[in-house]
């Protein structure tokens, strides 16, 4: 069963007790930015069985209770919200709040660099330059605790991924992969081409929000020295530590 | 408190999951097999919600370190008692000192072991799961190991040994399943013929399954195309993605909370619990139900286990008055007392086990 609610927006089951709010099928900034609309536009209204919303590039699933209300009922409180999100006009973005991730760019916590650059034909300064400069939409986190999809990356020092995975990549690594850029939530194995690392922690567990980027949001890559990343680790140890969000003038 | 002599293959503690949190890419973890969970919890008088310790392929040795009531539930691992047999599906009592060892299952995969008071580890983000991946929750992050000590809750209520599930209950676990399916949200990105291979054929589970998901082999599912990818978007429990080798894979607990790889339809949550259990070579097929077919047999389940009536032992109430004092008695036989070593006994509200010779 599928409920048409406008022309690119389709309402889908995914099983018996969650939903999908499709407003595209693109990766794309607009579309994006009309899906965490959508989202604040539900989580406005109080719908009664709505349990978690969990926006994506370019959708909405909805978990609901499926004791209390069924597929189509629960659909039709979305039609109207989800049509007025895709034709509505489309905000000027709000950068006013931006996170600031301090950065530590390569040698032994960036080991890839002189590779990124070597592909680019680029210096290293000029591929830090080239990364620290955009501000990034945060489309959505996945894939590990607080990761961020990051759109935005110049595509000039898009890299491929490293032929052999790494078996551990630290935590707080900042990667490219191809036309995307991220950092490790977690130690994992990775194949990402390491540039540097972030002291900032991004899953904490024992905090609350536990993440520290929040989806939906933007930022930007600021460098720090190693001395400056050790000092902020510092803090992040005392429990002192928050990545500054950095609020622009009006 | 609980000691671990062995985790065996893979125990971890776990409750019904961590929920609320899939926005942050924060996965649910939990039980896989709710249905053995809630029905361990219920015997031994726990909210369903309780943490026990989930057993995957049997294989673990834990000994006691106080008069404990407990129930195992799940796949059966002919589990003993100091080296008598005991049942599984049945409140069983324990004191200092007891082992209670596991053989691995002939027929299921996973077990739980629930106790009265539920195991009592820290919350972390509202819930006592392990989240292996993240290294968080539960006993410390990780699998249970030798020398572990799990921390046991105080019972809200007493609950005797010789407390049985009905066997209606139960499920069986066999060579065979038939899972039902709610189609979508991407099955528009398969062939007429991609889904009449899906809906028709037998698919087996392989040894890559794991808390994460369940790995099935036979025939490939086409895709319009053949195009296996999709802007990647969230993913439920029960989800069956069809990745690049067009074999499907259905998600279970441990799953992340996005996926790049369309989905053909999602598992009625009621049928979840036959995947938690479908060991390495379990022959699977799947079938097209209704959203709301789905919803009515979450309902029927969720019914039947709430209005379960537990077979009850017999219980021996004396009352007397020792030395000036009222003293209220109860003694619990179980209504097949075969190997009988252990009895719960009541003391004017305050249990505890008592050892006793087998006869």
């Amino acid at each position: 069963m599928t409920l048409e609610a406008g022309p690119r927006v389709r309402i889908l089951p995914a099983g018996e007790s969650a939903l999908v709010i499709e407003l595209g099928d693109a990766i794309d900034p607009g579309l994006n930015q009309q899906v965490y609309e959508l989202a604040t536009a539900i989580e406005r209204a109080s719908v009664p069985g709505v349990q978690e919303l969990i926006p994506t590039y370019r959708s909405l699933l909805v978990r609901y209770d499926p004791l209390r209300t069924g597929f189509a009922e629960m659909a039709r409180n979305f039609e109207q919200m989800a049509a007025a999100a895709v034709s509505a006009r489309p905000h000027r973005e709000d950068r006013r709040f931006v996170f600031e991730v301090p950065v530590a760019y390569g040698g032994a916590d960036g080991p890839d660099l002189p590779e990124v650059a070597r592909h680019a034909g680029l210096t290293e300064e000029e591929v830090i330059g080239h990364h620290t400069f955009p501000t990034y939409r945060v489309y959505m986190l996945g894939f590990a605790p607080g990761f961020p999809y990051l759109g935005g990356l110049d595509p000039r020092i898009a890299c491929p991924r490293l032929k052999t995975p790494r078996t551990r990549v630290p935590v707080g690594s900042v990667g490219i992969a191809e036309q995307q850029t991220g950092i490790y939530p977690l130690a994992t194995p990775g194949g990402w081409q390491i540039i540097g690392r972030t002291p900032a922690p991004l899953f904490r567990p024992d905090h609350e929000p536990p993440v520290a980027i929040m989806p939906g949001s933007f930022m930007r890559f600021v460098r720090v020295s190693a001395e400056e990343a050790d000092a902020v680790r510092d803090l992040v140890h005392d429990g002192r530590y928050e990545i500054p969000v950095r609020r622009r003038g009006f | 408190m609980l000691r671990v002599t062995s985790g065996g293959p893979l125990a971890t503690v776990q409750d019904q999951g961590r929920f609320g949190f899939s926005r942050f890419g924060i996965s649910v973890s939990g039980a896989v097999d709710a249905h053995a969970l809630t029905l361990g919890n219920r015997l031994v008088g726990n909210p369903a919600n309780s943490a026990a310790i989930e057993i995957t392929f049997g294989g673990a040795v834990f000994e006691f370190a106080a008069d404990t009531v407990f129930a195992l539930t799940g796949a059966d691992l002919s589990p003993d008692l100091n080296g008598v047999p005991v049942q599984m599906n049945q409140t069983i009592a324990a004191i200092p000192g007891d082992r209670l060892s596991m053989q691995s299952p002939r027929f299921g995969l996973r077990s739980y072991l629930c106790v009265a008071g539920g195991f009592e580890v820290p919350l972390t983000m509202g819930s006592r799961s392990t989240y292996l991946a993240a290294g968080v929750g539960g006993h410390h992050g990780r699998a249970l190991k030798q020398g572990d000590e799990v921390p046991i809750g105080t019972p809200g209520r007493t609950v005797h040994a010789g407390r049985r599930a009905p066997d209606a209950i139960i499920p069986r676990y066999g060579a065979e399943i038939s899972v039902r399916v709610v189609p979508g949200p991407q099955e528009d990105r398969f062939t007429e013929r991609g889904l009449e291979t899906f809906y028709s054929s037998v698919y087996t589970s392989t040894d890559k399954s794991d808390r994460q998901g369940v790995r099935l082999d036979g025939p490939a599912i086409e895709a319009h195309g053949k195009r296996y990818d999709i802007v990647s978007d969230a993913v439920v429990t029960g989800a069956i993605q069809v990745p690049g080798d067009a074999r499907p894979i259905v998600l279970l607990a441990d799953r992340q909370t996005t996926g790049g790889y369309p989905k053909i339809g999602v598992v009625a949550t009621v049928d979840i619990p036959l995947l938690a259990q479908a060991a390495p070579g379990t022959k699977i097929r799947f079938s097209k139900v209704t959203v709301e077919e789905a919803q009515q047999a979450t309902r029927t389940a969720i019914a039947g286990l709430a209005g379960m009536a537990l077979e009850e032992p017999v219980v021996q109430v004396t009352e007397m008055v020792i030395d000036g004092l009222p003293v209220r008695v109860e003694i619990a036989t179980p209504r097949e007392p075969t190997s009988l070593t252990r009895l719960t006994v009541v003391e004017n509200g305050r249990l505890r086990v008592a050892a006793i010779d087998v006869v």
